[in-house]
Formats: C-alpha cells, sequence, structure tokens
C-alpha cells in the first residue's frame, strides 16, 4: 500500500519566540526552521511500515513557501520515496490544507494518510481530523501504536485518562503523537541520494481549491509576564510562605 | 443566537471540562443548550440539566456513542447544527478529536483551545506553546470552537432546571469500531481539575521515587503531574504528562520537582496560581516562572516537606 505523509516547517521546537513589534504575529526573519517534531514521528512510521514490508511507497507532501523543499528533502532523505511541493507564500489555514491534501489524495490514492497530531506554532490539532471528515475516511488521532493486517489498522491512541484502541478501515487517517516511536537520523550518504528523489512542485492556486481565508487575526501579544518570584532558603520556610503569604496550603 | 455545547462524560457523569465550557458558552449572547450523546446515560443528562446556564439538554442515546468516537459524533452534530451560531466542546482530547471532523463538515475553520471571549466572533488563543496569544475574529457564519477548560471559571452544578429532550440517533459508522482501553486507576483528584499539582521530572530518577511524591500529594489533596522526561523514562503512564502536548493545568499551587522547565512543559502549567519549583539547579529555566524556589537536593527536601506538613 502507498502512504501519504503531510509535513509542515515551522519554527524550531527549540526556539524561544518573539512577539514583533507592530503584534501582527512573531518574529520570524533569521530564526531557525525545521520540520514539525510530530510531522517527523509521522514520517517515521511511514518508513518504518515500509521497512515491516506493510507499505510499498512513501509520499511525502509538504504546503509552503519554496524554501519548504529542504523540508521535503529531509524527509527523501530519512526514506520516503518521493515529494510533492504545495506552493503557497501565504500560511494556509488548517481548513484549507485539509482540502489541498485532499486534492493530493485523490491524484496519490494513498491508502493511508499519516500526520502529525498539531504543528507546534499554531497549536490547533485540526487538519487530521478535517482530512478524514473531507475523505469520509476514519481516523487514528494521537497514535501511540499502529498495526495494519488484513485491511484494517489498528490504532492505540492517547486520551485523558490512559489508552483506547480503535479499528479503522482502510483507507485511514492516523496523526502521531510523541510516544509513537523515536525518529532516527538522516545519515549524510542518505542526505546526498535525497538530492535525486523526484519532487514535484504545484502552485496552491492551481489546484482550483478553495483556500480563501476565514479568520482574521487582530493581534498577537506577549502572554501576561508573571511576577518575579522569591527563592527560600529551606523547607520552613517554604511552608512558612505558601501557608501564610500565598495561602495555598 | 444560541450556542450548542457538546458534552464531554463517561455515560455515568460529566467531566469538569463540560461545566467550563458551559461557562464560556454563557459568555455568548443567547440560550446555551447541551448535546449528550452516548449509551445509557440519562444520568447524566439529569446532572447536566442542574448547571447553571443550561437552557435545554439534548439526548442522543444508542449503543455505538458509548465510546463517543469522532465517526460517529460529527455526523449527530452536523445533523443538528443548523439550529445553533456557535458550537463548542472541550479541548480535551475527546474535544480535538470529533471538533475539528464537525468544523469540515460544515466548511467552517475551527478556533481551537480558546482562554477568553472578547465578543461573539472574536476569541484569544494561545499559540507556540503559549508564548503568545493571538486574538482572532472568525468569519464564518456559524464558530466552531474548542474551549481550554482553565480559561474558564466552571458554571455551578445546582441550581439550573433545563428541560430534557431526547434526539434521534444516526446510522453507526462503518470506518471506524471500538476495540478496547487501558484506563489509568488513580484515587488522586484528576489532573485538569485538582487545586494542587505536584509534579516531577527527570530529577526523580526513577519510578520508585514517585512515591515519595504521592505521599506529598496525599497530604495536599493533590493530583501527581510528570514533564516528559520522566514519562519517556517509564516513570509514571503518559496520561500524567503535563506541557504543551499533554495536558494543560491551572491548579492554585503547582510544585514542580525535579523540572528543568522546557518551554514545552511551561506551556502546560504556567498559568498555575502559585508556582514552587525545588531543583538542585539554580541556572534551571523552572525558577524563571517559579513564585517560591529552592535550590536544594528534592531527595532531602520533599521527604523534609513532607513532615513539615
Amino acid at each position: 500500500m502507498k502512504i501519504l505523509v503531510a509535513i509542515k516547517r515551522v519554527i524550531d521546537a527549540n526556539v524561544k519566540v518573539r512577539v514583533n513589534a507592530d503584534n501582527t504575529g512573531v518574529e520570524t526573519a533569521n530564526v531557525k526552521m525545521s520540520m514539525n517534531p510530530f510531522c517527523e514521528i509521522a514520517v517515521e512510521e511511514a518508513i518504518r511500515l515500509k521497512e515491516q514490508g506493510v507499505a510499498s511507497e512513501v509520499v511525502a507532501v509538504c504546503i509552503g513557501p519554496q524554501q519548504a523543499q529542504e523540508t521535503l528533502r529531509t524527509a527523501l532523505a530519512l526514506g520516503a520515496d518521493k515529494a510533492v511541493l504545495v506552493k503557497s507564500d501565504e500560511e494556509l489555514e488548517s481548513l484549507a490544507v485539509a482540502k489541498v491534501l485532499k486534492n493530493i489524495v485523490e491524484k496519490e490514492e494513498p491508502q493511508m494518510v499519516l500526520l502529525g497530531k498539531q504543528s507546534i506554532d499554531s497549536d490547533n490539532n485540526q487538519t487530521g481530523q478535517m482530512l478524514g471528515a473531507l475523505l469520509g475516511w476514519g481516523q487514528g488521532t494521537f497514535a501511540s501504536e499502529v498495526k495494519v493486517a488484513d485491511g484494517k489498522a489498528q490504532v492505540t491512541r492517547e486520551i485523558d485518562g490512559g489508552l483506547q484502541t480503535v479499528e479503522l478501515t482502510m483507507p485511514a487517517i492516523v496523526t502521531t503523537d510523541l510516544r509513537l516511536n523515536e525518529p532516527r537520523f538522516a545519515s549524510l550518504p542518505n542526505i546526498m541520494k535525497a538530492k535525486r528523489k523526484p519532487l514535484e512542485e504545484l502552485a496552491v492556486a492551481d489546484l482550483g481549491v478553495d483556500i480563501a481565508p476565514r479568520t482574521e487575526t487582530l493581534k498577537v501579544a506577549n502572554p501576561p509576564a508573571r511576577q518575579e518570584g522569591i527563592k527560600v532558603e529551606t523547607v520552613a520556610e517554604l511552608v512558612d510562605k505558601l501557608k501564610n503569604d500565598a495561602k495555598v496550603i | 443566537m444560541t450556542t450548542l455545547v457538546i458534552a464531554e462524560h463517561n455515560n455515568q457523569q460529566a467531566q469538569a471540562s463540560t461545566f467550563s465550557t458551559i461557562a464560556a458558552a454563557t459568555q455568548l449572547s443567547g440560550d446555551t443548550v447541551v448535546l449528550v450523546a452516548g449509551h445509557n446515560c440519562q444520568a447524566t443528562a439529569e446532572q447536566i440539566a442542574k448547571a447553571q446556564g443550561v437552557s435545554k439538554v439534548l439526548v442522543a442515546d444508542a449503543e455505538h456513542y458509548a465510546h463517543l468516537l469522532a465517526e460517529d459524533l460529527d455526523r449527530l452534530v452536523v445533523a443538528i447544527a443548523e439550529d445553533y451560531s456557535h458550537i463548542l466542546a472541550p479541548a480535551s482530547t475527546f474535544g480535538k478529536n470529533f471538533m475539528p471532523r464537525v468544523a469540515a463538515l460544515l466548511d467552517v475553520q475551527q478556533i481551537s483551545e480558546i482562554t477568553a471571549i472578547d465578543s461573539d466572533d472574536v476569541f484569544e488563543r494561545p499559540v507556540y506553546a503559549g508564548n503568545a496569544i493571538a486574538t482572532v475574529k472568525s468569519n464564518d457564519a456559524k464558530k466552531v470552537i474548542t474551549v481550554r477548560a482553565t480559561g474558564f471559571d466552571a458554571v455551578a452544578e445546582e441550581g439550573g432546571s433545563a428541560t430534557i429532550e431526547a434526539i434521534e440517533a444516526k446510522e453507526a459508522s462503518a470506518t471506524s469500531s471500538y476495540v478496547g482501553a487501558e484506563l489509568t486507576v488513580s484515587e488522586r483528584p484528576e489532573l485538569t481539575s485538582a487545586r494542587v499539582i505536584v509534579s516531577g521530572g527527570r530529577g526523580m530518577g526513577s519510578g520508585e521515587n514517585f512515591t515519595m511524591l504521592e505521599a506529598l500529594a496525599d497530604k495536599l489533596g493533590a493530583a501527581v503531574g510528570a514533564s516528559r522526561a520522566a514519562v519517556d523514562a517509564g516513570f509514571v503512564p503518559n496520561d500524567y504528562q503535563v506541557g504543551q502536548t499533554g495536558k494543560i493545568v491551572a491548579p492554585e499551587l503547582y510544585i514542580a520537582v525535579g523540572i528543568s522547565g522546557a518551554i514545552q512543559h511551561l506551556a502546560g502549567m504556567k498559568d498555575s496560581k502559585v508556582i514552587v519549583a525545588i531543583n538542585k539547579d539554580e541556572e534551571a529555566p523552572i525558577f524563571q516562572v517559579a513564585d517560591y524556589g529552592l535550590v536544594a537536593d528534592l531527595f532531602k527536601v520533599i521527604p523534609e516537606l513532607n513532615d513539615a506538613l
């Protein structure tokens, strides 16, 4: 079976982001960008399914500016067979992303689409579910284990009280949680090889998909700052502060 | 204008997140109707009918709603969506799972994890792991929203008298079925609604050492949480995890023990009223958000703290 993996290019998880001066967004100039960590887990899972002989081909897709090509090359270096870049200089909302992905799914006809559970920039946690609904497919969100057999996928999901297992009829959507796997690193020879793997470029405007924004960001602000705290020297002092100053115990 | 809230419950009773979501709904103009989809969930419906601010409770009772699968819930909500201007669910794993499906079927851009309501179409939500707050205006005719429970004080569970009305269930979905669940059993308060939380990180060293924190938690009537490092090391189950990708909490007192305070962990707890950090590394970033910091070896300090309480 064929697997489609959707990946996103985001500000690196370790960067401390700064709100820009005119409060319209965060500073992105000269900031390190990387593959969204949950997307790395999705790519890793797709490659493992290929190594197990479950998947025959892994196609990575990314919607973003020309530079997102680097993110796709990373996926190719990790083991994806082919990449599709849907070029868009505007950041799309997740509904628009889901519609673009539906278009790509209809072209590529995968049996499974793997996505991260959320991107660490918008923290929306929507795209996989939206794609599932638009395609009419079942979904295994927040997956910590995926087993594929006999045209079905058994997905163990991380839910608030523990774990839940669902069985999905293929084709299906899976979104990855942190504990699904430990992503590998790309080796230098594989990075070189990835340069020769096919990377198709499409323009989002040519797909005929409705990507008009539905929301406006009126303002982006810093979160309220916490008052500076104090250091205490002893346990007795701590207990005293909590009892008498903060009055929380 | 009427708001529909989708209740989170376990068929016996409603979760605390449901009452916080109702609180958010009451900040919008218009009535609040709550949908309880489940199996043998009449008691839950009666419980919610007593909550303040609820005008009507709809009940969809069918066997295939027992586990609230997204592929069943989405069509049920969409079928009744016409009557509502706003559709709200808690931003728990329950709400996050099915609501984007509802939004997509209604052709609406969902607004996730709102923490404040400025008007009927302007909402505030944290982005970049809580390092920025975005104020967002929705231009969709219908607003589909998930609500961060810690952003809204739950409505009182007594004093209301909503009517209860049964609605028709939709057919079961053919794409997905429930296999089983493995739930963590705990006597302690639930993490997201606890007044006090004691959390351990990599510094705890082992799972056995968490018994120290559990003893402290029991004295304080607290829930026990953890950082991702502690979960990944296998010290505690993953549903203990507090952070951007785990649970978002805002207790009155959060005690971080052996937790360095990475951006992703702070995203889950920095709205706590009072934060205490116990760490032997005085450079640990957790001290930048802590109201009270104690630079010391946790293995010495925690037993002392236990004795002092």
